[in-house]
Order: C-alpha cells, then structure tokens, then sequence
C-alpha cells in the first residue's frame, strides 16, 4: 500500500461499531438505489440497503461535523431562492452570450462567516449557480472563497458578486447552522434575514478585503504555500460568550498549526484590534504584526 | 388534462432546447476555457432541466420520471464540482487568461512569493 494511501485510510477510518456511515447517507443511498430501479419494492430496498452499507464500509468519506437538522422555513426559502437563481443565471448568461459581448471576468476573495467546513463546502457548491459565479478555490484554514465571476456586469460591480456570495451563506446558515454556529457567525437567531445581525462589538461590521500592502508577513513562512493560500486572512475569532459549557470554539485549534506570537491580540475590542482599525479595518490575522516586524 | 400536460410538455422541451442551442453558440464563441466552463455550468443545467421536465411531461411514466429527477439531482450536484476542478486546474496551470480579468483577489494572494507559485503564467 502506497504511503497516500496509507495516508487516506487512516484519514478516513472510523474506528468503533458496524455502520460506520449516519443513518442519513444510508438512506440517501438507498433511495438512490431504489430510484434507479425506478419502483418500490420490498427486494430493491433491501438489496439498496446492503449496498449503501457495503459502499460505507469499503469506501467511507471523512466526516464533517453537521448533524443535519434544519430550519424548515428558512429551508424552503434557500431552496426557492436557488432555483431562482439558477433561472435568473441561466437567462442572464444566454442573453449575454447573444449580444456578442466579451465577458469582463474577475476573481473576487469572499471571507465567509461562519467556522464550519460544511458550510463551506454548501457555500461554494451552491454559489456555482448565483448568477454567474463559479468557485475557484477554497482556503478552508481561514473560510476564504475565491469566487470567479463571469461578468462583472451581469453580477452588478465586485461589491454585489461578493455581497451575493455572503448573502447565500447567510440563507445557508439560517437553514442548517445551530443557534451557537449563527450567534458565533454574528448573526442574530432566526429563521429570517429580517432577524439581523448582532450588533458590532459580537459583529464586526463587514470590513472591505484587505489590500496588498501587508503581506510581508508571509515571506516568514512561504513554505507553508501548500497548506494555506498567503495573503488568506486568519479566521474572526469571536467573543465566546454564546457557549454556555464553559469549552471554547474549535477555531482555537489553529489547524495550521502555527501559535499566534504572544501580543498578537485577536480580539476585535484588545488594543491591537483598535490600532488594526486604524490601519483600514482589516481583519486580525494569525502572526500579524508583532511578528513581522516592519515590512521589507 | 392530457393535451394542457401536452402543450406544457412541449413547452419545457421549447425552451429547454433554445437553452442548449444557446449554450452551444456560447462555446463557439467565447475562446477562454473559464467563459466556456460557466456557460456549460449554468445554460446547460438548466436546459437539461427543462428538457426532462418536458419529456417527463409528455412520457407520464412514473419509472422514467424518477430516473430523471435523479438524473436532475446528480446534475446539480456534480456540475459546480466539476466547474470548481477544471477552473483550478486552468488557473494553476496557467491556461486560464489571468490578464483578461478585471479584478484578480487569488493572484494578488498568490504572487506574494511569485517564485514559488509561478506556474509559467507570467512568461508567455
């Protein structure tokens, strides 16, 4: 067995009892299954479920934290808004394409909100069909989209793509995200956008992306390349009032396995915070200036 | 009830149809592979939605239905995928037209060791 491999199926393994997929990704196979055999009966269900637990078994996919509740009505409204979308885009682009016109691309960096892979991944998936865009890359160590938009006009100027994208993984977050994973996000619980945000000291307001002035951090450890993309902005941390346990976020668990430079402070309210907003805003990122020094 | 499923049949099937020829006409005419990889995402999906929806209406078989809304399903699921794989292949090997975009956020992150990330896009 090759070392990747090796690699993948330790990566992949769940140690503990047989089924070791949730009880939802054997349904869903089992539906599929069925669906292909195209009528329901006894045999085909059974046969399907066989299948979904042999398929798990030799096969199995990392497991991504998300219990798969959800908010029905901010579901149904996600899910009308998509197919929306998906006309709206559809139409938008076919026009396009007979006026003649040459597309004016660009790619927009999008920092979502919220800290969980699955909302991610649901984020870039679906933003494939927001009106022209199409996700290039993803930086899951700080929740960056980077977004290409097929035209810059179609899509109402770079602010509108990038407020777009935002908006979608709000509707994604309404429809999937636990009360804590909305608070933590900035949002105020609810089904609804009309539920807010929270205000600015939990929510940072949305700051402009950052310009190319302060990357020279990042020629400390361009070996890293690999792992995170340089100029990605370390994830918001967040006041961690809304956990009643007393446990902290997973976002303290740096995965990229870099500690923070002690006075490196974080927090949108620390002094380092204030004097960051006096630099334009920008969001606080991990080895940020203390460790820098000036830049080169 | 037959001939209203009828006309909306064929219909869906119209404009399904339309879509494709469109989408077609848009890869003749866009030359980058990025343009091309939208217009194949999003006309493409959506005409191949109207053309089962329309022969689901016309078929009225419930075995051919369910085939189709799976086929739906895994369209939706698979063509953002897709678009994501061949987009990133394009941008990293330099295939993608990078002077040709407005705004470019990736490459400004990127480029900040061109000497580690240069994939020969600058030489041509």
């Amino acid at each position: 067995m090759s070392k990747a491999s090796e690699a993948i199926r330790i990566a992949t393994q769940r140690p503990g009892r047989f089924p070791h997929a949730s009880l939802g990704t054997l349904m869903w196979l089992t539906i599929v299954w069925v669906l292909l055999w195209g009528e329901v009966t006894p045999g085909n269900i059974l046969s399907g479920f066989g299948l979904a637990l042999l398929i798990t078994t030799i096969a199995p996919f990392p497991t991504v934290r998300f219990d798969g509740r959800f908010r029905p009505k901010a579901l149904a409204w996600l899910l009308m808004r998509f197919v929306y979308d998906l006309v709206v885009s559809a139409w938008q682009q076919a026009f396009f394409i007979l006026q003649r016109k040459k597309p004016r691309g660009a790619i927009i960096r999008v920092h979502l909100r919220s800290e969980s892979d699955a909302y991610l991944a649901m984020t870039a998936g679906m933003s494939a069909v927001v009106p022209g865009s199409v996700p290039v890359e993803a930086d899951a160590a700080s929740g960056t989209l980077y977004i290409h938009v097929f035209d810059i006009g179609i899509a109402g100027g770079v602010s509108n793509a990038h407020q777009s994208i935002l908006d979608l993984e709000e509707r994604i977050l309404r429809a999937f995200a636990s009360r804590d994973e909305l608070m933590q996000a900035g949002f105020v619980p609810g089904w609804s956008r009309a539920s807010g945000r929270l205000p600015v000291p939990y929510a940072p307001a949305y700051e402009p992306p950052r310009r190319t002035d302060d990357l020279a951090c990042w020629d400390l450890r361009s070996d890293a390349l690999h792992l995170r993309l340089p100029g990605a902005v370390a994830r918001q941390r967040r006041p961690q009032y809304a956990r009643s346990d007393g446990r902290r976020g997973r976002h303290d668990l740096d995965r990229s396995g870099i500690t923070r430079p002690a006075g490196c402070d974080d927090s949108p309210l620390g002094s380092a915070g204030s004097v960051r907003r006096g630099l334009g805003g920008r969001l606080p990122r991990i080895g940020c200036d203390v460790a820098c020094g000036p830049a080169g | 009830m037959d001939d209203l499923l009828e006309i909306l049949g064929a219909i869906f099937l119209f404009a399904g149809c339309s879509l494709t020829l469109i989408a077609a006409i848009g890869i003749f005419r866009t030359g980058d592979l990025i343009s091309r990889q939208h217009i194949a995402t999003k006309p493409q999906v959506l005409s191949l939605i109207f053309n089962l929806t329309g022969a689901a209406l016309l078929v009225r078989d419930s075995t051919m239905s369910w085939t189709m809304l799976l086929v739906i399903a895994f369209q939706l699921i698979t063509s953002p995928i897709s678009a994501h794989m061949l987009f990133r292949a394009a941008y990293r090997t330099g295939t993608a037209r990078a002077n040709d975009l407005v705004v470019d956020e990736l490459r400004e992150d990127l480029h900040v060791n061109p000497a580690a990330v240069d994939n020969g896009r600058d030489k041509r």
